[in-house]
């Protein structure tokens, strides 16, 4: 690893060492290349943005990370160790949550299982033990519920806690899965677009949520998001992609002024 | 004609409150397998979208394993323990075999597969045990057999031991899987599972456990079924059948629901044995339990084809 001081950001909130790091990360589907040799490090406490136009790997970046996919070159390095080929519930297990960009929640269950579920990389008790309802299961089981309602009533859905989720609109079903996420109380909470489709109110509600996470809970986030300007204000560092490419990593500041960046979103041609 | 069919049936029935009764104990205690048998459907389809064809099997192979077992000198309980090892191998081969080189593939190849589970295990079981008839070890088990009559309303009411007990251990496995897979977190997986994969993946379930999980309950449902069916009809091939009156339980009480499953189940058992006795008997020369089930199923589909309690899709265009 290259350095583990962290550094200190503008508002002056401490950052740590590295959490995650990708090395080369190459990514071909067939003749399709989505990613092309990126590398890039997400720090402990900071949150970490991943922008670039439609297109751009965003979404396959996070694919990695999270497992969903396996890159075809380049190492993924993660608490100081080299992740071997993982699947994502494994992934998952290590303190890795996520968000989906099309919200993927249990529909037919309650937002207060949904987010239960979240609780499931924490289970210790065996099959067993849950079947009877034996000591371990049990107490794991309140114990799952506390933390549960923490969440619930942090993001403000207490009042929706016994609704089936198919019934909620838009912005709330997006707000339920990040309170699944956060249940599981990872060391590395990624966002696929969370402001995606949100009207502004919305988005100003999301941005809350995702800086008090930060905030409260000292959560590393990584998040993807094409909205500039939501990005610009939430993020402490960003990396830009285009085409599959790193074309730009640094504060908001170095990115907003980085020649590379603005051509690619004004769509200069190729 | 009209009078046989839309008032003497009535008339009997209130003149003679102790056989009605009679047959309503005996539709319960047909019922309570079927809720059983539908919840083993329900489980597999929920977590992993197939239909399990070869549930009716299960129930056979797990039936003959255990008499099988016992009949090499094994005593019974160990063998009910053994045959429960048997399902749980047999789960994790067909996770393993079946299953898994399948993800992803549409549902349809999954049911297929289930089809060939089902020819194997045919196969398979008459190799190693034979095709001929076999008596369930009923006494050996300790399940009584005697009856209690009770006199109500002055007539009589016979109520097998052998059907006490099946009620009573059906309902208990129904309450104990409802509770587990409302109250814990490996239930709350298997429901999960079955809405999104996606989602449920980034939660840390694995597929496989699950489904391994969810094929050796319906393993287990297998065994209780095939024990309490096998000891009223004996131990063959034929048995495959009790799996097969589950379906139009599924129809009626939708393949997504639990509680589908379980009011299915009763409903399905006792109407039938109500028409039976009081209109097909009668009227028709009775037999008519084997397609009566079908029938009141496509009635009920025809006004509500999601089924009683099956989740209403409605998709947004």
């Amino acid at each position: 690893m290259k350095d583990t001081e962290g550094y200190v950001t503008a508002d002056g909130r401490q950052i740590g060492g590295t959490l995650m790091e990708m090395k080369n990360i190459t990514l071909r589907f067939g003749g399709v290349v989505a990613i092309q040799d990126i590398s890039f490090d997400i720090r402990e406490g900071e949150v970490r943005a991943i922008i670039g136009p439609n297109g751009a790997g965003k979404s396959s970046m996070l694919n990695v990370i999270s497992g969903f996919y396996t890159p075809s070159e380049g190492e993924v390095w993660y608490k100081g160790q080299k992740r071997p080929p993982m699947k994502p519930f494994e992934v998952a297990r290590q303190g890795v949550a996520r968000t989906f960009q099309n919200i993927a929640l249990f529909e037919g269950m309650t937002v207060l299982d949904n987010v239960m579920t979240g609780r499931l990389t924490h289970m210790t008790a065996g099959v067993a033990s849950q079947a009877l309802w034996w000591g371990k299961a049990r107490n794991e089981e309140m114990e799952n519920r506390e933390k549960v309602e923490r969440v619930i009533d942090f993001l403000e859905i207490q009042n929706i806690r016994k609704t089936p989720v198919g019934r909620l609109p838009y912005g709330l079903k997006k707000r339920v899965e990040l309170a699944r996420a956060l249940a599981a109380e990872p060391s590395l909470l990624l966002l696929d677009e969370p402001m995606a489709g949100m009207n502004v109110e919305e988005k100003e509600d999301m941005s809350r949520f995702v800086l008090d996470v930060n905030d409260e809970f000292g959560t590393t986030i990584c998040l993807i998001e094409h909205d500039m300007g939501v990005v610009m204000d939430l993020s402490d560092r960003v990396v830009v992609m285009d085409y599959g490419k790193k074309i730009g990593d640094g504060t908001p500041e170095e990115v907003r002024n980085n020649q590379d960046v603005i051509d690619a979103y004004l769509g200069v041609p190729h | 004609m009209f009078a046989d069919i839309f008032i003497n049936p009535w008339v009997d029935m209130v003149e003679a409150p102790d056989f009605l009764m009679q047959v309503l104990w005996e539709g319960l205690v047909s019922g309570i397998l079927y809720a059983l048998i539908a919840l083993g459907f329900v489980l597999i389809f929920r977590s992993s979208r197939i239909f399990n064809f070869a549930q009716g099997i299960m129930v056979v192979f797990a039936a003959l394993t255990l008499v099988g077992l016992f009949a090499m000198g094994i005593p019974a309980w160990i063998s009910v323990g053994l045959t429960l090892v048997v399902m749980f191998v047999l789960a994790v081969t067909i996770e393993r075999v079946v299953l898994r080189p399948l993800v992803g593939q549409p549902d349809i190849i999954l049911f297929m597969a289930t089809i060939g589970i089902t020819l194997f295990l045919i196969g398979f079981g008459e190799t190693i045990f034979g095709g001929e008839n076999k008596v369930m070890i009923t006494e050996e088990l300790g399940i009584p057999t005697g009856d209690t009559v009770l006199e109500p309303f002055g007539g009589l009411l016979i109520l097998q031991h052998l059907d006490i007990t099946v009620v009573v251990v059906a309902t208990l496995l129904v309450l104990a899987l409802l509770a587990f897979l409302n109250y814990t977190q490996m239930g709350r997986a298997i429901r999960a599972l079955g809405d999104d994969h996606q989602a449920a993946l980034s939660v840390g379930i694995s597929l496989q456990t699950i489904w391994v999980l969810v094929w050796f309950i319906a393993g287990i449902i297998a065994l209780v079924t095939g024990i309490a069916w096998g000891a009223r009809a004996g131990v063959s091939f034929a048995l495959e059948v009790i799996a097969y009156k589950a379906l139009p339980v599924l129809m009626l009480g939708g393949l997504e629901s639990i509680t589908g499953a379980i009011v299915g189940g009763l409903m399905i058992g006792i109407l039938e044995k109500l028409f039976e006795i009081y209109w097909g008997q009668p009227l028709l020369g009775g037999n008519t339990e084997t397609w009566f089930a079908f029938v009141l199923a496509l009635i009920v589909l025809l006004f509500r084809p999601q089924g009683l309690f099956g989740e209403r899709i409605i998709e947004r265009v």
